[in-house]
């Protein structure tokens, strides 16, 4: 335990680790805090007050329906990053076990899991989106679905690389000599060494989710009202953005900055773990 | 090289029937009677059940999904129910704005990502690179659409240099279909761009710290002669596979893209169809995004095993 809050205490000596890290908390923060309280229900509709400029009582102003937009801006950045995380979780809990089962069984259980990641590779977010959508109606829970199964084969990939190269150490040959079994090695030994890595994609799809969910809900397959999203925002003011461009700067900033601080965030931690894995994280998920 | 494309064609054409099985499974399985949504909640059970015999709904279905496919093979993809037209040539039809507006993007953010990629990797560490990083960083994180927003309100609304949205066609007059064009493609081409600029200044820094630069430096060449002759060739080699993958994933994007410009293209005629419940259009329009993709990494991955021999005769991962 001590050592790893030496460690977390060295990680943010790393600047741009420490702003992702820091900025990725406040946003999360402004997120929850929407929970309990926002300056305004979101669902108070009062056209009298549409399209206000900023002022003291409305610090973003109001959008096309009176609403006020910090409040919007709040409850949004909640419904961006839950649906981001839980399509982070689907893709980890499915596609970790794969990459490890891939990796310790070989054969032809790591051939078939290799296909079938390459196919779901080769489907973006969005065409699941659509089919989806076709079947149950739009709403956020299929986003999390697209998206997450979108997550699988990135985590797959990742557990099975960091897998195969400590399948050759010694300790993993020790273990199997002891007599373990290739799940209680890929458990016990293998995830725990793993998790870092693991980590630092979580966060990156986190940042990609966020932009696939905004992409989503913007063409109508995602979050719908009366909720919101910083994606659903944006749907909302394209009407409206002719005659008052901060109904889309707003919500379009906030994305930015998150998907920007959530992307330092990785890209530091990945300096601090591996510096010879220094790469850039991939394709844009959605689109 | 023969044996290669083989076996990938194989796995091609594999992947395909899959794909076009989810689909049609996921499609097939859909609550309400397509035959009823048709007529309207008022129809007689008649015509309802005459109007399932004449869409063929009562066939088993793996028979009507071997009908579908060879329809797919000989180019006959059924009637739209709700468009009254066939399906095939409405996406076609379609095609002829989401292919160029994919295909512009796509030389827009290599024309843009590669150059700057190159440059801030021969200036690394400089305050050029760190510059560009930044802005490449910031590029990665804007969503598409909503930079295409930000172009309409600056080049349509403010400058009045470019139409906001739609779309002339082609057959009226080329210069205004590609008018059309440029908003779009430049609001699909910055985030890959700038994604682009970021692999490529990875790769050719890579590369850079390699034994043959030296060697290339060594038998005189200057660092510039060195990277360009040797470097750039080589640093290509991770590119082109993103790239692969970026041509797929742009495909995607313009489907999000065209709502901002109201583009009548691949995407537009999806999101109708659904909303339509036009089960026949959304199933083939899908398959065809899948073609389009699938086929791509295909390509990509024959000409990654062209230029890098040493692909071929690696046994599968």
């Amino acid at each position: 335990m001590r050592t790893l809050i030496e460690q977390l205490g060295k990680w943010l000596h790393h600047p741009s680790l420490r702003i992702g890290a820091i900025a990725s908390l406040v946003f999360l923060l402004i997120g929850f805090v929407s929970v309990a309280w926002t300056p305004y229900p979101i669902e108070n509709i009062s056209i009298s007050d549409a399209m206000q400029d900023p002022s003291a009582a409305h610090w973003f102003g109001t959008d096309h329906l009176g609403r006020d937009m910090l409040s919007l801006v709040m409850k949004g950045t909640l419904t961006s990053f839950v649906v981001a995380a839980i399509a982070v979780l689907i893709g980890a809990l499915i596609g970790v076990p794969l990459g490890l089962a891939a990796a310790s069984w070989g054969g032809p259980a790591e051939w078939t899991i290799l296909r079938v990641n390459d196919f779901l590779f080769a489907f973006p977010a969005l065409i699941i989106a659509m089919l989806i959508t076709t079947l149950f109606g739009p709403s956020a829970i299929n986003a999390m679905i697209a998206v997450g199964v979108f997550n699988i084969p990135v985590f797959a990939r990742v557990a099975r690389g960091g897998a195969l190269s400590l399948k050759t150490l010694d300790y993993i040959a020790a273990a199997r000599l002891a007599g373990m079994g290739p799940l209680e090695i890929a458990r016990r030994h293998i995830l725990p060494n793993i998790a870092s890595l693991i980590i630092v994609q979580a966060t990156i799809q986190l940042a990609l989710g966020i932009l696939a969910e905004a992409s989503l809900s913007y063409v109508g397959l995602g979050t719908q009202p009366p909720a919101t999203s910083l994606g659903l925002m944006l749907k909302d003011a394209q009407t409206y953005a002719l005659l008052k461009p901060s109904l889309a700067l707003i919500p379009g900033i906030t994305i930015i900055l998150i998907v920007i601080a959530l992307n330092l965030a990785g890209d530091g931690l990945r300096d601090q773990l591996d510096p010879k894995l220094r790469r850039i994280g991939g394709v844009r998920g959605v689109a | 090289m023969i044996w290669f494309a083989l076996k990938k064609l194989l796995g091609l054409v594999a992947t395909l029937l899959v794909a076009a099985a989810i689909t049609f499974v996921a499609l097939d399985l859909l609550p309400g009677d397509t035959a009823r949504f048709i007529l309207g909640i008022n129809a007689t059970p008649d015509a309802v059940a005459a109007l399932q015999e004449q869409l063929g709904l009562n066939a088993p279905p793996l028979e009507r999904f071997l009908g579908w496919l060879r329809g797919m093979l000989v180019g006959d993809l059924g009637m739209s129910y709700t468009q009254r037209a066939p399906v095939g040539e409405l996406i076609v039809g379609r095609l002829g704005v989401t292919l160029p507006l994919t295909f512009f993007a796509m030389v827009l953010s290599a024309g843009i990502g590669l150059p700057i990629g190159i440059l801030a990797a021969r200036k690394r560490g400089s305050i050029a690179d760190t510059g560009l990083m930044v802005v490449s960083q910031l590029g990665v994180a804007v969503p598409n659409f909503w930079f295409g927003m930000l172009l309409v309100l600056l080049f349509s609304v403010t400058l009045r240099w470019l139409p906001p949205g739609g779309f002339v066609p082609w057959g009226v007059s080329p210069l205004g279909a590609f008018g059309s064009l440029i908003l779009p493609s430049f609001a699909l081409a910055l985030p890959q761009a700038a994604i682009l600029a970021r692999v490529m200044r990875t790769a050719l820094v890579d590369v850079q710290g390699s034994d043959y630069i030296r060697t290339a430096r060594a038998k005189g060449l200057t660092m510039s002669e060195a990277v360009w002759r040797h470097g750039v060739r080589n640093a290509l080699l991770p590119v082109l596979t993103i790239l692969g993958l970026q041509f797929a994933y742009l495909v995607a994007g313009t489907v999000i893209v065209e709502n901002v410009f109201y583009l009548p293209g691949l995407g537009r005629l999806i999101f109708d169809a659904i909303s339509a419940r036009d089960l026949i259009l959304v199933r083939s329009s899908i398959m065809i995004l899948v073609v389009v993709v699938i086929g791509t990494m295909f390509l990509t991955e024959l000409t990654y095993g062209w230029v890098d021999p040493r692909l071929r005769s690696r046994r599968a991962e």
